[in-house]
């Protein structure tokens, strides 16, 4: 038998997908904290570093640093190089905007800390539209 | 959200398929923060570089730029930031042919929908100063918490594709720092040190952007004289939205909206999170930046670009000596000070020191990563706390130092 927890947030943009989670306590931009080209976290004081982030979702806590995020998550896209979704439990207008753009499923203002709630591993579906995350065991 | 006639029509397509995606996505962003309308915007400020658009990117902007004239011209005053290649040192740099490529067929993308190629992040210096209350679509983070704090204006951080689309509708989302419930003061930072250098600077918006740490908190600052100058509060505010995504801070007797700090202070809110910031907190923070000893690769002044009074300063501190044969000086700064520079012969001194003078980028967005490989730039040394953040994340071994330590490393080839 599945289990299943479901988590609610915002209502969120884009569309409903599932994968595998990638989970830290850490913040997150695509300038500071990305190798683009080879889909790992190049930052070394970032918890995820040298991990790779491509079809996962990616689960971290806050919107940080410049505005160019917004144009690289549609560029990671098009390469078949971004995560399969993002949530974060702060978001700023820079990760809105990138993920409409982009068309990148995004999430954030969970009801608790979803760091907390997910750990890397567990299969998440994510619905925006409907502002929830169910995760399945 | 609720619109009106004009942006009904627009989002039925009667101003052309650019408007209309363009008012999708700000719906998108709209609903996501629960903006209620659109504010109509005067000036923008559009973030593309080559590096982060790629090249996908860049197949947007031409796409765009296939459209009908009427259809994909901008509809109100719109500017560049700094630009991913400076096209004519990009060679001296050991920067690539199809970078420049690449960055040609944006810059043609960009002309053709009317948009003024300022190439700079200080627009806020030399282009058009922000009036207060004025409702702005504002790229960079730096030239976003300038404008909020020092010339109380509103804008939230708007990304390049966001950008983009407000030049093209003319109007953001209202939500933000557009509305005056988020421009009220979350923390209150007692300043007991006094920053000289723009390092001092840096380092202070670095230690109160880490204390404040969201886009959605405003922090204000007393104690702090005598009164900042503009570059000085350029470095503050860049460092302080590069270290905390923080979009506006107010300064106590100093910035427009807290010439009384009450003024930004909810009367239930009095005992705010914050507290006191001394010398050790700032010691500390430069400690924690020196992260190598020994020879230096590139010293690198830039984020934000550099205004004239500081091409001069540098100038000053290196005229009559010359960098080290092992280690490269870039500086980056904004088109219209480069031509000023030219003209009082400040760019002369600077290249006689054997300082390269770059325009129209910045250190960081001009393919970091590659250049400093195809240079042997690892171990750098910048006055920028902001560069000194974001730097990192390229493979760099950052060091922050005054601003005539900077120019001493040059020289001496070491730290």
């Amino acid at each position: 038998m599945i289990e299943r927890i479901i988590i609610r947030g915002h209502r969120g943009i884009g569309g409903t997908v599932s994968a595998i989670a990638l989970v830290a306590d850490d913040d997150f931009s695509a300038r500071y904290d990305l190798d683009r080209i080879n889909g790992v976290f190049s930052r070394p004081a970032h918890v995820l570093y040298g991990q790779s982030y491509v079809g996962r979702v990616l689960v971290l806590n806050a919107a940080k640093g410049g505005v160019a995020t917004s144009w690289m998550l549609r560029e990671m896209k098009c390469r078949d190089m971004a995560p399969a979704a993002l949530l974060l439990n702060s978001s700023n207008p820079i990760m809105a905007q990138g993920a409409a753009f982009a068309g990148l499923p995004f999430m954030d203002r969970f009801d608790d800390d979803i760091t907390v709630r997910i750990n890397t591993g567990d299969r998440v579906t994510v619905e925006p539209g409907a502002g929830l995350v169910t995760i399945s065991f | 959200m609720k619109l009106n006639d004009y942006e009904k029509s627009m989002l039925a397509g009667e101003f052309g398929c650019p408007r209309r995606r363009a008012l999708q996505q700000q719906i998108e962003v709209g609903i996501f923060f629960d903006a209620r309308d659109f504010v109509e915007v005067s000036q923008v400020h559009l973030m593309a570089d080559t590096e982060s658009l790629g090249e996908a990117g860049v197949e947007y902007l031409e796409e765009l730029a296939s459209h009908p004239e009427k259809d994909r011209k901008v509809s109100i005053p719109t500017i560049t930031d700094p630009r991913g290649i400076d096209l004519c040192r990009f060679r001296a740099l050991r920067q690539k042919e199809e970078w420049a490529r690449l960055e040609m067929r944006a810059i043609a993308a960009f002309e053709s929908f009317g948009i003024l190629m300022t190439n700079t992040c200080i627009n806020y210096q030399i282009v058009q100063a922000p009036v207060f209350g004025e409702h702005l679509a504002f790229g960079d983070t730096g030239s976003v918490i300038y404008a909020n704090s020092v010339c109380g204006a509103r804008s939230n951080f708007e990304g390049g594709p966001a950008a983009l689309s407000a030049a093209f509708t003319g109007r953001v989302p209202r939500y933000g720092y557009h509305l005056d419930r988020h421009r009220r003061a979350t923390h209150v930072f007692d300043i007991g040190f006094q920053p000289v250098d723009f390092a001092d600077w840096g380092a202070l918006g670095a230690v109160i952007g880490q204390r404040t740490g969201s886009y959605w908190n405003v922090p204000a600052l007393t104690g702090v004289e005598p009164t900042p100058t503009s570059d000085q509060l350029k470095h503050f505010g860049a460092a302080l939205a590069s270290h905390g995504s923080v979009p506006l801070f107010h300064i106590d007797g100093v910035t427009p909206e807290a010439s009384d700090i009450s003024k930004v202070l909810d009367a239930h809110l009095l005992s705010l999170p914050g507290g006191s910031i001394t010398a050790a907190d700032i010691d500390d923070f430069y400690q924690k930046q020196d992260r190598h000893k020994g020879k230096v690769d590139v010293v690198a002044l830039a984020a934000p670009q550099l205004s004239l009074a500081e091409m001069q300063l540098i100038a000053g501190l290196i005229e009559g000596r010359h960098v080290h044969k092992d280690t490269d000086f870039v500086i980056a700064t904004a088109p219209e000070v480069k031509a000023a520079c030219d003209r009082m012969a400040i760019t002369r001194t600077l290249e006689e020191a054997g300082v390269m003078v770059l325009e129209g980028v910045c250190f960081y967005q001009m393919y970091a990563k590659e250049t400093g490989e195809a240079n042997g730039w690892k171990n750098l040394v910048s006055n920028s706390a902001k560069l000194v953040n974001i730097i990192q994340g390229y493979g760099y071994v950052p060091v922050l130092a005054t601003t005539e330590r900077c120019v001493d490393a040059a020289v001496i080839g070491s730290v």
